[in-house]
């Protein structure tokens, strides 16, 4: 008797020692990622590498395009034919995506951008760390709309997030960018791929009206303000557009028309921004001197949480997992208790500037603890820097 | 609405009989009085028909410009992309679903200069993807600047000394690059273009038809070829048939001959064809991690 080729399983469960750049491919693949459509670049090469080997094994299609414009296209055009799909990238890589990222914000297409950050401007620092990307991430296309932007800080994280990513990006319609950075891309940590059965898949909303019944309206939003979505193929004729388009998909270029997408773009994801913030807290109870950080930086900062307690400063961290939209509120309840507030990352103040706006008019002062790419802070400059402000 | 009465079909004074394939409520179109694009747009959906794919499995890819707009009019699964970038996104669509047609429509400029890598590499790859390209020698939407098809001594609004550049060649471009089926008409030449089109849409494989169109607000009054009637009445006289000519000597100058057919046809394997290989490969390697 023969017996049938065992199948590769989208899900590896198991435990391993990884990359984060690994990680986040294997987390794309549980959540169910079919589709990849990159190009390389330093430092995010190695998750094109492999998914260019994963995604054959469990049905799916890689293709390496001729550069990030094509990529994104194809990544966007994969989601309409109704295949979860993502792309990986660092800055340069990024910042030609960034025109298909608000494609796919205007015809609200499910995606994932993993953008691992480098140093930049321009070719700036192919190799090495950089949190440059924060504010490109939010603002990188033009016109107004809101986005997902989600930071790891441990390889464990690059695939958790990766999961959470696929399942915002369904759920909201909308790009979701996973920002890593150099250092957790290329890092080898202990990484626990859970069972299939306890990963939390969500897809996007199908219509409820049958194909072909009558005009089928694709923009026509729910009380949620997120339309349900119709495929290529299912025999609804859905239309797309980047032009500003009414609830048929169909081209209005007038004001009124513009100010209805734009707001409800905006509110779909900010009226939902309880479900999509998440940040992690250590020692905040009594803290007199909140240090705010994320990725990389926030190992670091949690370090120099330490190293002040040992001293009796009265330090903690407010770790920001998700960075856009941003937590303006925790932000600012904080602010109202602490003394000061220390950003910690790896750019010339691009969140120090977002806590100063969400923390103004409160009590506490904000100051950056920055590096501008290249190295990661120690927890003892972190802390040298705090004391000078204390 | 076509209504059978006794054997007779009769047509009510406001339906034409391509309606249902075309979206309710989206005509009248933005196109100008004279141009191309209506009589191509109808000729696309005659081949579709023609060519029995279920409506069901097509879906119009267009970039953005004047041609880019057909996507939205035609009443299947309708993607209006960002300049230049329908290829990609074609591609990224065809390759999710084998039976899927994907027709990207779109003109010259979105095609052969912003989207131009696009296009050399989804002719390389064989991409399963149909392309009608209009070319109008020009740039119209924006208002008559010169484009990478506008011939040397084209008068347009970045050109006002006359054009200084050498034009593409689509079709050479396309075959030279890898694409496995290439032909150009005019847009006069409707019958030929038809059966062209359904040879295209059922060719496996990237196949790319070039249509040369007229545009008398932006090129043609440029140009002493002031209306519609003009343009294509010089295409007329210029046109030469020859089905199988090296595209390379299908060079359009001011003036010069016109040459139009079919130029390749050949069978490759596919980049769906391909991808779904790997499927088989990939299944003996033990992935690491």
């Amino acid at each position: 008797m023969s017996k049938k080729t065992e199948e590769i399983p989208d899900i590896l469960t198991g435990e391993y020692f990884t990359t984060g750049n690994l990680a986040v491919a294997e987390g794309s693949l549980a959540a169910g990622c079919k589709y990849f459509g990159g190009y390389p670049i330093t430092p995010s090469s190695e998750v094109a590498e492999h998914m260019a080997e994963r995604l054959p094994q469990v049905g799916g299609h890689f293709v390496q395009f001729e550069d990030e414009l094509a990529s994104i296209a194809s990544v966007l055009g994969a989601s309409w034919g109704g295949w979860k799909s993502c792309t990986a990238t660092s800055g340069p890589g990024y910042s030609l995506m960034v025109e298909n990222i608000g494609l796919g914000v205007m015809m609200e297409t499910p995606c994932v951008i993993v953008n691992v950050q480098r140093g930049g401007p321009s070719t700036g620092l192919p190799t090495l760390v950089g949190q440059q990307d924060v504010q490109q991430a939010r603002w990188g296309s033009h016109g107004d709309y809101e986005i997902i932007a989600l930071s790891p800080n441990s390889v464990q994280e690059c695939f958790d997030l990766a999961i959470d990513a696929f399942n915002y990006a369904e759920k909201y319609r909308v790009p979701v960018t996973i920002l890593m950075d150099e250092t957790i891309g290329h890092m080898s940590e202990r990484l626990v791929i859970p069972k299939r059965s306890q990963v939390k898949r969500l897809n996007r909303k199908k219509p409820s009206d049958k194909p072909g019944q009558q005009i089928h309206l694709p923009y026509e939003a729910d009380k949620d303000l997120i339309p349900p979505m119709a495929v290529a193929g299912e025999g609804y004729r859905t239309i797309t557009t980047g032009l500003t388009h009414d609830a048929r998909g169909y081209p209005v270029i007038n004001a009124s028309a513009q100010k209805k997408i734009v707001k409800r773009l905006c509110n779909k994801i900010l009226l939902n921004k309880n479900d999509i913030i998440k940040f992690e807290e250590y020692l905040l109870e009594d803290a007199e001197y909140v240090l705010i950080s994320f990725g990389i930086s926030s190992r670091a900062a949690k370090g120099a949480v330490n190293l002040a307690r040992n001293k009796g400063i009265k330090a903690g961290l407010l770790r920001l997992i998700t960075i856009w939209p941003f937590a303006d509120e925790a932000i600012q309840e904080m602010a109202k208790k602490a003394k000061v507030i220390f950003v910690v990352e790896i750019n010339n103040g691009q969140i120090t500037r977002e806590v100063q706006r969400a923390a103004a008019k409160q009590k506490a002062d904000v100051y950056g603890i920055l590096k501008l790419g290249g190295s990661i802070h120690t927890p003892a400059e972190i802390l040298k820097e705090m004391e000078e402000k204390i | 609405m076509i209504k059978k009465e006794s054997n007779s079909m009769i047509l009510d004074a406001e339906a034409h009989p391509l309606d249902s394939y075309l979206r309710p409520g989206r005509i009248p179109h933005i196109w100008c009085s004279g141009c191309s694009l209506g009589s191509i747009t109808t000729v696309v959906i005659e081949a579709i028909i023609e060519s029995e794919i279920d409506p069901k499995n097509i879906a119009i890819v267009s970039g953005i410009g004047c041609t880019g707009r057909a996507a939205g009019y035609l009443n299947f699964d309708s993607f209006h992309t960002t300049h230049g970038r329908a290829l990609p996104f074609a591609i990224g669509l065809g390759i999710t679903d084998p039976n899927r047609k994907v027709i990207v429509i779109s003109g010259d400029g979105d095609i052969a200069s912003i989207g131009g890598n696009h296009l050399i590499h989804a002719a390389r790859r064989n991409a399963d993807i149909t392309v009608f390209c209009v070319n109008n020698f020009q740039y119209g939407m924006t208002g008559g600047q010169v484009g990478p098809t506008s011939y040397i001594g084209q008068y347009q609004t970045t050109s006002p000394y006359g054009n200084i550049e050498e034009p593409f060649n689509l079709p050479a471009l396309a075959a030279s690059c890898g694409a496995t089926y290439v032909s150009r008409w005019t847009a006069l030449d409707v019958r030929r273009m038809k059966e062209s089109f359904v040879e295209a849409l059922l060719h496996k494989g990237f196949s790319f038809v070039e249509i040369l169109g007229a545009c008398p607000t932006t090129y043609g009054r440029r140009n002493q070829l002031r209306d519609g009637l003009t343009i294509l009445e010089n295409f007329k006289n210029r046109t030469i048939l020859q089905h199988g000519i090296d595209p390379m000597k299908a060079q359009i100058q001011k003036d010069g001959p016109i040459i139009v057919g079919k130029f390749v046809e050949i069978q490759k394997p596919t980049l769906t064809d391909n991808l779904l290989r790997l499927h088989k490969m990939a299944k003996n390697v033990k992935p690491e991690l």
